[in-house]
């Protein structure tokens, strides 16, 4: 079965949970299936606005453990639950932390939200988070006035020329539907192939702190956090 | 060249259908869009603005027939606040840019601009100032003066122009020209009466489309008297001077 592997990037309330909620509803409106986790440090709120999106979910929290870090140790694991749920759709949210830190992969599609209301030079600290993106989503859109909304569409062009910028409203829904066509002529996840970080991780304990890119159990060593107990990975 | 834009039905609060075929719009005619609070105008021209394609809670698809100038349509929505974090002259050098290369604004200067939104604000602009310092009548004026001079698109959207303690006339003489689409949401009579015709909106459905009568033409000269005593009466009142 084909999956998307769909990460969500962004900094820490920019809208990730909206637009996620939001495309969920695309997702079931076209009859597709999908599985969603949530990364995070600590234990939030956000399982119970995941247990209204009618699909299957897992909240990860990585404790002490680098998020970022914790999201690619994991990686291969969680794509593996999705398939076991058969869920074309894998869509996690990343907890939006450390902004040196871009989890996305060569086959994974990376969303990078972005707050239409932050700072002007927002953009610009988010670095490889946005610079690496697919696709960039900019929420808020309607608490900005038009022309607010075109700088900071254009400064994000100017800094990621190749991805796609998408204005979103998660309030009434406007944009979800651009991004959804958009995500439907991404590529699929493609498992047998060898996936790797499009980035580079700062320096800290476990293999991918010295610079490893590639994804699996065999190429972790140091302080590597499992989200499943048992090993992970249904399929 | 812009022909025209169409709007098809969708649906209203209660998830029934709307009840028209379509509402065509036209370039060169303008457009009142009134209701109750609450009703769904600035839901209806948002819908235009984002050319809804079903996927807005009001299920409208808007089509466009023809091109877009510059492919934007000009919006005024009901924020009275910028959250930028620039200073005013940056934020309209930042808004050039982004039309960079469009041979309609390269005689258009940050002056200009700012001279445009000082000729509709009652308190000076200045070019130091930090955008979200502005008040709402100053941000309302900023932003239409970057409509008129720097985007200039041939479809102009605006969400209620009248609570905004600027001056209307003036702002709408920078907004309309005989050129454009324009579309205006409003709670005003007067303003209504600009219009060629008057599109309500009832419990978030477009309820029907009414051509402006002569006998209207001539209410309109009435509001328009009644609007200069309340306009000159206004001045006084802010200069501090007797109402008489
Ligand atoms: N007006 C408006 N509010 C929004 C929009 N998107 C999100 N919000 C609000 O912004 C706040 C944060 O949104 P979330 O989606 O929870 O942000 P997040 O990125 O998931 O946040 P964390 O997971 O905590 O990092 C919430 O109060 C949302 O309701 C939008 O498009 N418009
Ligand atoms: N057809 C619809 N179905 C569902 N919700 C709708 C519909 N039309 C509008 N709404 C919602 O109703 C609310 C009020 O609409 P809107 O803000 O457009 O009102 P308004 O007429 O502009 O009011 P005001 O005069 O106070 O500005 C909004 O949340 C809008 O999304
Ligand atoms: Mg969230
Ligand atoms: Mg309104």
């Amino acid at each position: 079965m084909e999956q998307k592997v769909i990460i969500f990037c962004g900094a820490a309330s920019a809208g990730k949970t909206g637009v996620i909620s939001r495309l969920t509803n695309s997702i079931r409106q076209s009859g597709e299936t999908a599985a969603l986790c949530k990364i995070d440090c600590l234990k939030t709120g956000d399982a119970s606005l995941y247990d209204k999106l009618g699909f299957p979910y897992t909240i990860a929290l990585s404790e002490d453990v680098c998020p970022d870090h914790f999201l690619v140790s994991n990686l291969q694991e969680l794509i593996n639950w999705g398939a076991g749920l058969n869920a074309r759709y894998l869509l996690i949210e990343t907890a939006g932390l450390c902004h040196r830190c871009s989890p996305a992969t060569k086959h994974t599609i990376s969303v990078c939200v972005i707050d239409a209301t932050a700072s002007l030079s927002a953009p610009e600290k988010l670095g490889p988070m946005l610079l690496t993106a697919d696709i960039v989503a900019i929420t808020k859109i309607d608490l900005v006035s038009q022309a607010e909304r075109e700088i900071i569409a254009y400064n994000i062009r100017q800094l990621n020329p190749g991805a796609t910028v998408v204005c979103a409203d998660c309030v009434s829904g406007y944009g979800i539907a651009i991004l959804w066509r958009e995500i439907l002529v991404m590529p699929a996840y493609t498992a047998d192939a060898d996936d790797r970080l499009r980035h580079t991780m700062p320096a800290a304990v476990c293999s991918y702190c010295i610079g490893e890119r590639r994804i699996g159990v065999k190429y972790q060593q140091g302080v590597v956090k499992k989200i499943f107990a048992d090993g992970g990975g249904l399929c | 060249m812009l022909n025209s834009i169409t709007i098809f039905p969708g649906i209203d609060k209660d998830g029934a259908r709307e009840p028209f075929e379509r509402v065509i719009l036209r370039p060169r005619e303008i457009y009142a869009i009134v209701g109750n609070t609450g009703s769904g105008k600035s839901r209806f021209i948002s819908d235009i603005e984002q050319i809804a394609d079903s996927d807005t809670v009001t299920k409208r698809r808007v089509v466009v027939d023809g091109a877009l100038d510059n492919g934007s349509i000009a919006f005024l929505g009901q924020s009275m606040r910028f959250v930028l974090d620039c200073t005013v002259e940056e934020f309209i050098r930042l808004h050039q840019r982004c039309y960079n290369g469009d041979e309609r604004i390269a005689g258009c200067t940050a002056r200009s601009v700012l001279e445009a939104a000082n000729s509709i604000a009652s308190e000076r602009l200045y070019p130091g100032a930090l955008l979200g310092s502005l008040s709402g009548g100053q941000s309302r004026a900023l932003m239409i003066a970057g409509i008129s001079v720097i985007s200039n698109s041939r479809v102009v959207l605006i969400d209620e122009i009248e609570n905004a303690g600027i001056d209307k006339s003036r702002a709408l003489e920078l907004l309309m020209s005989r050129d454009k689409l324009v579309m205006i949401v409003t709670h005003d009579p007067h303003t209504a009466l600009i219009a060629d015709k008057r599109i309500v909106i009832r419990n978030g459905a477009v309820k029907n489309v009414l051509d402006t009568t002569e006998t209207e033409r001539e209410s309109y000269a009435r509001l328009d008297a009644a609007y200069r005593l309340i306009t000159n009466m206004q001045f006084k009142l802010r200069n501090g001077e007797e109402l008489c």
